[in-house]
């Protein structure tokens, strides 16, 4: 699709995470007009945990999205090109970008020649380099990009702080700039006056707790505003083996883990929820062999099927090498194909989890009623138990999710994961680990991606226990081990 | 009680036989030989003696289900499907695809595997259920909360960063204990402690929070409140009533992993070179030596299946409510 001259790229992938993104908003759009839905998302607002981490995986998904969001941009036109091809007929560049790429087109471009640590100024190794007067001498070079601007004996730290100063005010503009936002909001809403609905937004008596979510908030964009201060002349997160920044690589892992953690549900749900509530439904032999089927899955060690799996991609992979227009292409295959594997291994969970409640929902008095006016199985269904097993879809999806974005660094290791091309935390980890043991250890690349992976990871297992809070009616019954 | 664990076992056979031909199907049939043979010899443009020969050598140049050119019973025989899968069925896994029996593999490999497994299982389950009912102690109060926000942090991370910092720390910086490789006999200890103790910590999260959920709903039960309600402390009500009737869901969660514990940890095994059947399984997916993986995963399914059916059996052990039926 060509807009405004820009080629867009549509990847299965994003095509995924689009529709996905569009199925949560009509679902929020027709639980806030039914009243009894929204109900515990209404007690989810009113959590201060929910809501600060709520902050965190916002700003998660965001990068995600804009990181969806593919095209080639024109290439420049030569004149070469010009005499040899069509007029009319546009040519792009080769190279397929994100949107996110675009942004951080500084961090993309400064490649140094091999490692050098976070702030440093010199590299890493020593090479040997040849003097004006024919000597040749061993030294640390300095960087191509980071700190070329201090000079010999400048304090480094104190110019860390300096520049660190007018991101710690552009952040808490922005910050400031939400919080009016969401008390403007308020006020259309609610008719208050504005200072009314300003100091409800800060003390929390609005119908929800803003403050966590802005405190949060405001430390992510004050943190992001420093960084991207000091990267116009620091590496801050120090760059890898090939040169390339490591707080790059970082943000660009993000879509990674989302998708792994987002697209594996939404690939497995179908299955577990058709499956899970006809077996409990109808009962009889449908029930054995749905069990029989779930049974025997689970008996596989997840591992090794998602192994056994992904083997045989890779020779289906190799022997239909030229069917692929690209090589993102390819990894985005893969990327969909590993969602479907993980959703195959850990769709029985739910499934299991859809039977035992609906084994007990079809006892119940009103669809017993249902059932004595006539109301066929697909409508019973539809209209009265799936519903009421929301929930447990609800708790499972987000319970999941964290395990999910773990399981990838696991899976990259074992290298039955992504693509090596796609940039992802656990191909960071994996390419990373072996530098633990030089001398002195090449600790950034590993650390940034732990860091990227825990806060993500804290956030969801912390936003998962406010739901199943919120949602669960019965308590902690469905923690697992 | 005989009657009840025959059926058991009769109910896992269709389990089994499904694994087997799902097993089957994954890697014969989602790609034929030929691929595979292909994907083997590396080059894209090999040629098809070589492709023939490679078969040949491994046993993949017969049909699949039905040879019509032998007699009478070889007809079943004398077939890809009966030399892999049927054998397979009856653990006779074959040779691998570098020619290595994979049965004398297994024999030797499992011990290694349990001699981290094992320890790690019972220290981890030790500390575990201390903390927890420590915490317990302190329900409803800001240690527990604490404890229990501590604990979402500690499963937050990923295992692979308690392995390498792990390594990192104790190895490398404070060089207490070698920093991987393995030895037989006693030699084998030093070896051992550093996987044991990681595999312990990074355990540590989620089976506390786990055992806490465990002892929390206990706690609520009507037979506490009588023994409190009997004058007892709170320290005997902890550990002489709760901990004895949570014993139950813990024996239960522990019998299921119980015969798993063979397989090792992939991880674990692989990160400290401990020549175990986890390290031997990844060097089959590395190696894409598919005779391995394949055996893998039909031996992780057979153990996790003797899981289910011990479980059922220490259920009807441990809680005399539970009727065979």
């Amino acid at each position: 699709m060509v807009l405004f001259g820009i080629k867009f790229v549509f990847l299965i992938t994003d095509i995924l995470l689009f529709t996905l993104f569009a199925i949560v908003i009509a679902y929020f759009t027709y639980a806030r007009r039914h009243e009894h839905i929204y109900a515990p998302w209404k007690r989810l607002l009113n959590n201060k945990i929910a809501m600060g981490t709520a902050a965190v995986l916002l700003c998660y998904l965001f990068i995600a999205f804009i990181d969806s969001i593919h095209f080639r941009l024109p290439a420049e036109q030569t004149t070469q090109v010009q005499s040899s091809q069509a007029q009319n007929t546009q040519q792009f560049q080769s190279e397929t970008l994100s949107v996110l790429d675009i942004l951080l087109a500084s961090l993309r471009e400064k490649n140094e020649t091999t490692y050098s640590a976070p702030f440093a100024s010199h590299s890493f190794t020593k090479e040997t380099i040849e003097q004006e007067d024919g000597q040749q001498t061993r030294i640390y070079p300095a960087l191509k990009y980071g700190g070329t601007h201090l000079s010999e004996g400048e304090s480094k730290l104190a110019d860390i702080l300096i520049r660190s100063l007018p991101g710690i005010i552009k952040g808490s503009l922005l910050t400031l700039f939400a919080l009016l936002l969401i008390a403007f909001r308020n006020k259309q809403k609610h008719q208050y006056s504005f200072r009314e609905s300003l100091a409800g937004v800060i003390n929390g008596s609005s119908g929800a707790q803003w403050k966590p979510f802005l405190i949060v908030l405001g430390a992510v964009f004050i943190l992001a505003a420093v960084i991207a201060e000091l990267s116009s002349v620091y590496h801050v997160f120090g760059t890898d083996k090939i040169g390339s920044s490591v707080l790059y690589q970082s943000l660009k892992s993000i879509r990674t883990g989302i998708m792994i953690g987002t697209l594996t549900t939404l690939v497995m749900l179908p299955f577990a929820l058709a499956l899970g509530i006809a077996a409990g439904y109808f009962r009889g032999w449908i029930d054995d062999v749905i069990q029989y089927l779930y049974t025997t899955l689970n008996s596989i060690p997840s591992v090794l099927l998602i192994a056994s799996a992904i083997l045989m991609l890779q020779v289906y992979l190799d022997d239909n090498q030229d069917n692929y227009a690209s090589l993102l292409e390819r990894a985005d295959l893969r990327l969909l194909f590993l969602c479907m594997i993980l959703g195959v291994t850990s769709w029985t969970g739910l499934c299991r989890y859809l039977r035992a409640e609906s084994l007990k929902l079809r006892e119940m008095d009103y669809i017993a009623a249902a059932r004595t006016m006539g109301v066929g199985h697909i409508t019973i269904i539809t209209r009265h138990i799936l519903p009421n097993v929301m929930h447990i879809v609800l708790i499972t999806v987000v319970l999941d999710f964290s395990a999910l974005v773990l399981a990838e660094a696991v899976l990259a290791y074992v290298q039955i994961g992504v693509d090596p091309t796609t940039e992802s935390w656990g191909n960071m980890i994996n390419s990373a680990r072996l530098e633990m043991a030089r001398d002195p250890a090449v600790w950034w690349s590993l650390t940034a991606a732990f860091v990227f992976m825990l806060v993500l990871v804290l956030a969801a297992n912390l936003f998962s226990d406010a739901v199943r809070d919120a949602l669960d009616p019965r308590g902690e019954s469905h923690a697992k081990p | 009680m005989m009657s009840y664990i025959a059926r058991r076992i009769l109910y896992a056979i269709p389990i089994l036989l499904g694994v087997n031909i799902l097993t089957f199907l994954l890697f014969f049939f989602v790609n034929t030989p030929d691929d595979i043979a292909r994907a083997q010899l590396g080059d894209r443009r090999v040629t098809a003696e070589a492709i023939e020969q490679w078969k040949a050598s491994k046993g993949y140049d017969k049909p699949m289900f039905w040879n019509s050119d032998a007699d009478s019973f070889k007809k079943l025989s004398e077939t890809v499907f009966y030399d892999k899968s049927v054998r397979m069925m009856f653990f006779d896994f074959g040779s691998s695809d570098s020619g290595r029996d994979i049965n004398y593999d297994i024999s030797q490999r499992m011990w290694p595997s349990l001699a981290i497994a094992i320890p790690s299982l019972l220290i981890g389950l030790a500390i575990n259920i201390s903390l927890a009912l420590m915490i317990v102690f302190f329900r409803g109060t800001t240690i527990d909360t604490a404890a229990v926000v501590i604990c979402v942090f500690l499963l937050s991370i990923s295992s692979l960063f308690y392995i390498i910092g792990g390594q990192f720390l104790i190895s490398k910086l404070l060089h207490l204990v070698p920093i991987s490789g393995y030895d037989s006999g006693i030699n084998a200890f030093k070896f051992l402690i550093l996987p044991v103790i990681i595999g312990v910590i990074s355990g540590i999260g989620s089976g506390v929070r786990w055992y806490r959920t465990l002892f929390i709903e206990e706690i609520s039960k009507d037979y506490v409140r009588t023994a409190r309600a009997k004058g007892l402390k709170e320290t005997t009500v902890l550990f002489r009533h709760v901990l004895n009737n949570a014993m139950i869901p813990i024996l239960t969660g522990v019998v299921v992993i119980l015969p798993l514990l063979f397989m090792g940890s992939l991880l674990t095994e692989s990160f400290f070179s401990i020549p175990g059947l986890g390290s031997y399984t990844i060097d089959g997916i590395q190696r894409q030596d598919f005779a391995i993986v394949r055996s893998m995963v039909y031996l992780g399914s057979v153990l996790y299946i003797i899981g289910l059916i011990l479980t059922d059996i220490s259920y009807t052990i441990v809680d005399p409510r539970v009727r065979l039926n």
